[in-house]
């Protein structure tokens, strides 16, 4: 399935912030299907670019653009925040809440809810509050929230970033069923084993500027430029 | 401190006797705080939620006013309600003054800003979490005004506490729209100003007593209701 | 459901206040007021007319003005000179004596002054202000304040100076800082009998003629303000002249003293 917000297209998009540049100017389309991973050292710029491409981050210049009204653009995507924020809810109100603003009935809502909650395995009350979720718990309902809504495009900043391996690996096994039910998924990540198993594509940013980008297979073959190499071996960068 | 031990001892028969005319002014301190703090909090919380949420040119201005109208004086605003309600003021014809609903005027008046105030704090500091995820959401300006209020409830119900802890205990501006009219406007801080008006220090102060436990009760009763204290419940 | 019974109890409350007999406003002076025989006379009007009379009890100042601004339906007072004033200017469409009672000299019980053996009001004020005393004034301006005024003009005293206090508040609080003074105070009779916090005073001086205290009777005139209740102010008036009335104003007593004499004439 063709998603029909796609291709995404950013067009010399750059973001400025207190007059020092910190993304740009960038070009790049995200099309087809499958998972890009945005890599690159912190400070390159990875999460200004997943929020620029979502709309959180007004650009300075250039454009970005979606395919469609702007107004059913934004809610036909879907964002997993690096610490998930919790509302001050259940559990199953958490994962509810984007049908509710979507003016879908309580019951039916909490219905839905019940059956991404069992879909991502967060195995817990769900009639808690969301405050008593561990760590690895934490991410898992915040990503049963985001895909709630079948989003068409799904972003994810650093989503096991706290997460201990066990963890990991159940949100690796979500986000490839996603994947495979037709998300398009842009993630970044700082786990290069992570980027090596999810990626259909890499993103490589180095100070705010995209410097390398291909299918998987090719960028870990032989990565052009001597940033992007001594990033995949773990070398420590003058 | 032989007053304050005969005040306590008073206070306590007068609520053991059930007398007849403490219930009627309690009453009426309960009917009118209680109604003016509903007034006040459906202005004040939503203004308080809607000044957190939205950027406006005047809104730093709007957000030092109303501190500053925290600190609204009862009198002077008992005067202006007075004035205008006035038979002979602009709103002289619906005869409300020396009413209870005067004084309900009078104290919404005077607890808006308060509870508008508390609630821009509180809705700011979770507009402040919750930033990212609504805009993310594509919620509505409406819709992230809401939310902010019902997952605020817990630090709301403060703010209209605090607003109804003020007007409970207020005096200066009822006095002067109510007229303090024994069976129609007579409440517990105005009866205490009129016994201690009288040198009656005994019963003032058993009916400061009454008044203080009153505050307390309401108090206990709300957060019993909505469970604050319960473990880990929001 | 517990709320809703709450509610329900709450608006059954609302109801009973909103619902009742035919009220009339009337403002008094706080001596009057504080000298209980409203709660003598309230209940018996109730019975006998049907109305009920809800008191404003605030100075003569601020009585005259409520009644000016249409604000209550009659006024009971004791300023001559402001009432006639009063209707002169239309506000009442008369003035009606009622009763009178009196003014007393409160002061330390030891009296230092010797205000007490004074000859006349006039000639103890004299001697108080002569010893510097500590005198404690109304000074808002109310019915009490001005007569006490008449008295030091008469004495031909300018009370000023770090002995006279002018607090600018009601009886009763200027009751309780003479009290904590042990000063001097021009009271009215009722106030100072039902006052509770009485303390080292005493009442000094009593009985002349000038301290009398005329109470009269001013219905809003309704031709001013349409919205005021004529018909009952004249019920009241003609109840307040009536021979019951007179029974129970004389025969209203505070520790075995008569406060009020009934002097009202037929019209």
């Amino acid at each position: 399935m063709v998603s029909p917000i796609l291709p995404l297209m950013l067009e010399d998009v750059e973001l400025l912030r207190g007059g020092r540049r910190i993304l740009g100017p960038i070009t790049l389309t995200v099309g087809g299907a499958g998972i890009t991973v945005v890599m690159g050292p912190n400070g390159a710029g990875k999460t200004s670019l997943l929020r620029a491409m979502h709309g959180l981050e007004r650009v300075s210049r250039g454009w970005v653009l979606w395919q469609g009204e702007a107004e059913d653009v934004r809610a036909r995507q879907a964002f997993v925040f690096q610490t998930p924020v919790l509302m001050r809810r259940s559990v199953i109100d958490c994962i509810a809440y984007p049908l509710i603003l979507d003016g879908r009935p309580r019951r039916e809502a909490r219905k839905a809810a019940e059956k991404q909650a069992e879909a991502v395995g967060l195995g817990v009350t769900l009639s808690a509050p969301a405050s008593v979720l561990s760590g690895g718990e934490r991410q898992k309902m915040a990503l049963a929230r985001a895909l709630v809504r079948s989003p068409e495009v799904l972003f994810l900043d650093e989503p096991c970033a706290n997460l201990d391996l066990h963890s990991t690996a159940e949100i690796e096994r979500i986000l490839i069923a996603a994947r495979d039910d037709g998300t398009r998924i842009v993630m970044s990540t700082h786990n290069i084993g992570q980027a090596r198993r999810l990626a259909d594509d890499i993103l490589f940013l180095f100070d705010g500027r995209l410097i390398e980008a291909g299918a998987n297979a090719a960028f870990f073959a032989g990565p052009g430029t001597p940033e992007a190499r001594a990033h995949i071996n773990g070398d420590l960068l003058p | 401190m032989n007053d304050i031990v005969e005040g306590l001892w008073q206070a306590a028969r007068l609520v053991v006797t059930l007398d007849s005319d403490l219930a009627e002014i309690t009453l009426r301190s309960l009917q009118v705080t209680v109604t003016a703090t509903a007034i006040a909090s459906a202005i004040g919380l939503p203004l308080g939620a809607w000044i957190a949420v939205n950027r406006f040119r005047l809104r730093r201005a709007v957000i030092i006013m109303l501190n500053a109208l925290m600190g609204l004086p009862p009198v002077v605003v008992g005067l202006i309600v007075y004035v205008i309600l006035s038979r002979s003021g602009p709103l002289g014809v619906f005869g409300l003054l020396f009413t209870p609903t005067a004084m309900i005027v009078a104290q919404t008046i005077i607890i808006t800003p308060i509870i508008a105030s508390i609630s821009h704090q509180a809705i700011r500091e979770l507009w402040a979490d919750y930033h990212d995820l609504l805009i993310s959401l594509h919620a509505t300006r409406r819709q992230r005004i809401a939310t902010l209020l019902w997952d605020g409830r817990r630090a709301l119900m403060t703010a209209a506490l605090a607003g109804f802890g003020r007007a409970i205990g207020e005096v200066g501006a009822i006095m002067i729209v109510g007229g303090n009219i024994d069976h129609a406007t007579r409440v517990l801080t105005t009866a205490i100003a009129l016994e201690t008006g009288k040198g009656d220090f005994g019963l003032a102060l058993a009916l400061g007593f009454v008044l203080i436990a009153l505050a307390i009760a309401v108090n206990l009763a709300l957060h019993m209701l909505s469970g604050t204290e319960r473990g880990s419940r929001w | 459901m517990m709320f809703k019974t709450a509610l329900a109890a709450f608006s059954a409350l609302w109801l009973a206040t909103a619902a009742g007999a035919e009220e009339l406003k009337m403002a008094v002076t706080t001596s009057f007021a504080n000298s209980g025989l409203a709660e003598v006379l309230l209940p018996e009007i109730q019975a006998d007319t049907g109305i009920e009379v809800q008191l404003l009890v605030v100075g003569t100042g601020q009585a005259l003005k409520l009644g000016e601004a249409g604000d209550v339906d009659a006024v009971l007072v004791h300023a001559k000179a402001a009432e006639e004033a009063f209707v002169a200017a239309g506000n009442a469409t008369h003035r009606r004596e009622i009763m009178y009672n009196d003014f007393i000299i409160v002061g330390p019980s030891a009296d230092a002054a010797g205000a007490g053996g004074a000859g006349s009001a006039s000639e103890a004020f004299a001697k108080i202000a002569g010893t510097q005393a500590p005198f404690v004034s109304r000074g808002d301006d109310s019915g009490t304040h001005k007569a006490e005024l008449a008295i030091w003009k008469s004495a031909g005293v300018e009370p000023a100076g770090d002995w006279y206090r002018a607090v600018g508040q009601g009886m009763g609080a200027a009751l309780n800082t003479a009290a904590g003074m042990d000063a001097y105070i021009f009271a009215d009779r009722a106030s100072w009998l039902n006052f509770a916090n009485k303390a080292g005073l005493a009442l000094v001086f009593e009985g002349d003629p000038a301290l009398f205290n005329q109470y009269a009777y001013l219905p809003v005139n309704p031709e001013k303000h349409a919205h005021v209740k004529g018909d009952a102010a004249k019920a009241l008036e003609e109840w307040l002249v009536s021979e019951k009335a007179k029974g129970l104003i004389e025969g209203y007593q505070i520790n075995g003293q008569q406060l009020f004499h009934f002097n009202a004439e037929a019209m």
